[in-house]
């Protein structure tokens, strides 16, 4: 028995620590606390804030001109109805789901690494689910009726049609908001708490004191908070699945050439983990950076996403390869067409980027050093990032402007309404996670204790 | 007249190990009516205090059997008894149709029902509880591990009690004013 915990114990040396050794429950505790309390808000702070701030701005005054004139606005038309929006709600959401797979499955897989990046992984997750709702409601035509896709009694006699996959996606979304959310407010007590008992202002005591709601970190609260952690982490896990499952549903149930295939829902889930990692670590590592951390965000969470990518990358490669295949095999010659219709047809230059981007950059995460390096990583993600939406691009807009009709082919462009508005949530997306880091310890605090050795009870 | 002048006497540790062994210590000394405090979860706390009754996974095993009926009939009646119309021939209850909304619900009452049963089994929010009154207390939330005996305790009585603490060496031993 002391023998397979030596090994473990060696195994683990070996690589670079979760946190750097040196540290107390004081220091961990002052050290993150600092950064919302007593740390001056920084020249950078206020500057990227305020370029984020700009572009949230920009995407209002979009959004307010669509709401003035109609869809018409957008580039999309028949035979593209869906254009930029579903490409950016599918890109947006599958960003999101990093941050449960982080907070959720690595804790049932005890992957104490997760501790440090989970709680801004987590309000990453809240953000980019945001930012995706977005989408879908702008483009319903008329926003304003959104909640006439939830069942409830209506003078209309009305209800909603359960058998379509887009009613589907609307519990999925909605569940998965209020989840992740609830996930992340009651992983946000203890640190609340410790805000509270830390800060010397008096109005902040008062709003840490009431959001905190008098925890006092009593051993049967504890137990209980555990549990319900633990069961909450149980319950993420196959809902993070089935979002981005029931997404691709949306397009897997339709009958268009491209879109109507059973590997859909786990390549959907693989690429959504794939860009959510690369959002993880373009987020985490000029975190760590500007703000000190790299004792708590170390060399080891940045190869451990590294590898998280490479792995997940590798099964989207996989994905791509059984849609050409099968474009091939199945003898249907609409797939065939659009198989050529990728390789060949007008939208052919962003698949070969596509690929570029998805598949044989990042094969590069196979050296080590590069998985050490941050300015590298930070590069391979953005890359990811881009290939990633090019690939929701290919799959919306290529499968839709020709399908079985020619006579009724067509083309897409997006117009300057449709960029701003993705610029802009991007704007809203960065205007929230600054706001974040500025307020809300932005690490766990109570679970970065757990990691010291001297948390441990001996007998 | 005041009921209770002291609400409890409070000891305070400077590590995990310590405020383990003195709960396990006062628990075995007849102390029913204790409670413990620490910056971080503690597995041997809730056990040492004689904690055992968690009720967390009832409160979520209903909300998740609620959410799934709910999500469930309310489909089922939406379908085939409200509103029912012909979608590509399918039967009016066509249950495959249902099972994604069927488990999200699932998810959804049973994740809502783990947060807020675990808040109110733990009687929160609660703005106002006697131990805040301790300064050192505010350490609970830092490095700092504390132990209470109440005063509510059929054992308690404060001079005794005080030296069974004493002797548990404790860093600081204060007084809890009701």
């Amino acid at each position: 028995m002391d023998d397979s915990k030596q090994i473990v114990v060696t195994a683990t040396n070996r690589q670079a620590p979760v946190i750097e050794p040196g540290h107390s429950f004081a220091s961990v505790t002052d050290k993150i606390s600092a950064i919302v309390l007593t740390r001056p808000t920084s020249n950078g702070w206020f500057v990227g804030f305020g370029v984020s701030f700009l572009l949230l701005m920009g995407m209002l005054y979009a959004v307010g001109y669509l709401f003035l004139k109609g869809v018409g606005i957008w580039g999309v038309n028949i035979p593209v109805g869906w254009g930029f929006a579903i490409v950016n709600f599918v890109w947006w959401i599958g960003i999101g789901h990093a941050g449960t797979l982080i907070s959720a499955i690595l804790l049932l897989l005890r992957q104490s690494w997760r501790n440090s990046i989970n709680r801004f992984a987590e309000a990453m997750t809240l953000f980019a689910v945001a930012a995706a709702g977005m989408f879908p409601l702008l483009h319903l035509g008329r926003p304003w009726l959104f909640f006439w896709l939830f069942p409830y009694p209506n003078t209309m006699n009305y209800w909603p049609q359960f058998r379509s996959p887009l009613v589907w996606d609307v519990f999925a979304v909605s569940t998965y908001f209020t989840i992740s959310l609830l996930f992340w407010f009651i992983g946000l007590i203890p640190d609340l708490a410790t805000l509270r008992d830390r800060s010397e202002n008096r109005w902040a005591r008062m709003i840490y004191g009431m959001l905190a709601m008098g925890w006092r970190g009593s051993a049967r609260h504890w137990a209980r908070y555990e549990t319900s952690y633990l069961l909450l982490a149980g319950l993420a896990t196959p809902l993070v699945l089935s979002v981005h499952t029931v997404v691709s549903f949306d397009f897997a149930i339709g009958i268009v050439p491209g879109w109507h295939t059973t590997i859909f829902p786990p390549y959907f889930v693989a690429g959504a983990i794939y860009s959510g990692f690369a959002m993880v670590l373009m987020l985490a590592i000029p975190i760590r950076k500007f703000y000190g951390l790299e004792d708590f965000i170390t060399e080891r969470h940045l190869q451990n996403s590294a590898k998280v990518m490479l792995a997940t990358g590798l099964i989207v490669a996989y994905g791509y390869a059984i849609e050409a295949f099968m474009g091939w095999y199945s003898g249907n010659r609409y797939d065939a067409y659009t198989l050529w219709n990728r390789l060949h047809g007008p939208y052919a230059f962003f698949y070969y980027m596509l690929l570029a981007c998805n598949i044989f950059v990042p094969q590069v995460l196979w050296i080590r050093k590069l998985r050490k390096s941050p300015p590298a990583l930070f590069l391979i993600s953005g890359v990811i990032l881009v290939g990633m939406w090019l690939e929701r691009f290919i799959i919306v807009v290529v499968s839709l402007q020709r399908d079985f009709l020619n006579s009724s082919w067509g083309m897409y462009y997006p117009t300057r309404w449709d960029w701003m508005t993705y610029i802009g949530t991007i704007g809203m997306f960065l205007c929230a996670m600054f706001l974040f880091v500025r307020i809300l310890p932005m690490i766990s605090i109570f679970e970065m204790r757990t990691l010291l050795p001297q948390a441990e009870v001996k007998e | 007249m005041k009921r209770t002048l002291i609400y409890g006497l409070m000891a305070e540790f400077d590590n995990p190990t310590d405020l383990v062994a003195a709960a396990r210590q006062t628990y075995e000394a007849g102390y029913k009516k204790i409670d413990a405090y620490s910056p971080f979860p503690i597995e041997e706390l809730g056990e040492a205090i004689g904690f055992h009754k968690n009720a967390v996974p009832l409160v979520v095993l209903i909300g998740g059997i609620l959410g799934g009926l709910t999500g469930y009939l309310m489909q089922y009646w939406i379908a085939t008894i409200s509103y029912p119309i012909n979608i590509a021939g399918r039967p009016m209850h066509s249950w495959p149709s249902f099972i994604v909304v069927t488990f999200e619900m699932t998810i959804l009452f049973a994740g809502i029902s783990a947060v807020f049963g675990m808040l109110a089994l733990n009687g929160l929010p609660m703005p106002y509880h006697p131990v805040f009154n301790v300064p050192r207390f505010a350490f609970a939330t830092k490095d700092r591990f504390f132990l209470i005996v109440f005063s509510s305790d059929p054992k308690y009585d404060t001079a005794s009690t005080r030296a069974f603490l004493e002797a548990l060496r404790p860093r600081s031993l204060s007084e809890v004013p009701g």
